[in-house]
């Protein structure tokens, strides 16, 4: 829940920035601040649930659930990761001029990691077969 | 996925909705302190109006299926004390969140007032006096609380 309401807050930080600098770097570093150790709280938390409820365990049959879940928060990572280092290198080049294509694409990646995101939540809560 | 799956998954997604909503306002609220400009203060109200539709989603979305979700299934009964619980719990944090809401709001309208005026300034500290306002930290402290306080009940089901 923090994961995304921090992602929900960047994506919207950045996308109503209108090119003001400070703007942009409060969905920035919004994103790496609240986003990240969020991240890693979840990827924790839901390990942990995942060995507590013997999911992980050999010769456990993987529900489309988990799948999903473990695809969205490892690809999401990716995701993440590409979204930190698109809008770091897009704020460091700002007092240049430059670097709003690099955040836009950083904008996209929060936003579609968002709907990633709320696709895990359904699939996790109403467990499809 | 049944009927039931489906009301519960929806149920899920307004209580992600509702919490992810409330994480944004306390970004917000903690980023705009130190705000005086009317510029700032417009900016960080648009994000507020991101917020305020996804917050009023998931109120809704929690009561609304959390009650219908109660009444469909047989193992749960609305006077269960956990389920009244979470219903008292839901309406201390949405009365205290609207509440909230309309502390925060008041220096975006100032600074509308402002801008229409042509004034790019008010009197200096009043816009910063407006986004600190300690009632609208107060209240979004108890919507916090008491909705943090329903995840646990919701989460543990004491009694049931």
């Amino acid at each position: 829940m923090l994961l995304v309401g921090a992602t929900l807050t960047s994506a919207s930080a950045l996308t109503y920035a209108r090119g003001d600098v400070r703007f942009l770097r409060f969905g920035y570093w919004t994103l790496l601040a609240v986003g990240l150790p969020a991240y890693v709280l979840m990827r924790i938390g839901a390990e942990w649930m995942a060995s507590r409820e013997g999911l992980n365990d050999e010769g456990a049959s993987e529900p489309a659930w988990l799948v999903i879940g473990y695809i969205v928060a490892d690809l999401g990572l990716l995701l993440f990761v590409v979204a930190l280092v698109a809008g770091g290198f897009g704020i460091r080049r700002l007092g240049q001029g430059k670097g709003s294509a690099l955040l836009r694409t950083a904008m996209i990646l929060t936003i579609v990691l968002l709907a990633a995101y709320v696709f895990a939540v359904w699939a996790m809560a109403g467990k499809p077969d | 996925m049944v009927l039931d799956d489906w009301i519960l998954a929806f149920h899920v997604l307004s209580a992600f909705a509702m919490v992810s909503a409330l994480v944004l306002f306390w970004i917000l609220v903690l980023a705009v302190r130190d705000v005086d400009t009317v510029d700032q203060t417009l900016a960080y109200g648009r994000v507020m109006r991101v917020g305020t539709p996804v917050v009023m989603a998931g109120v809704v979305g929690t009561i609304l299926f959390g009650v219908w979700l109660a009444v469909a299934l047989d193992r749960y009964r609305l006077w269960d004390g956990w389920i009244v619980a979470a219903l008292l719990l839901w309406a201390l944090g949405t009365w205290a969140g609207m509440r909230a809401d309309a502390e925060y709001r008041r220096p975006v309208v100032r600074a509308e007032e402002l801008r229409a005026a042509a004034h790019q300034e008010g009197q200096p500290g009043e816009l910063r006096a407006l986004n600190r306002s300690p009632a609208g930290f107060r209240m979004h402290t108890i919507s916090s609380v008491a909705v943090i306080l329903v995840l646990v009940d919701m989460i543990w089901k004491p009694g049931a």
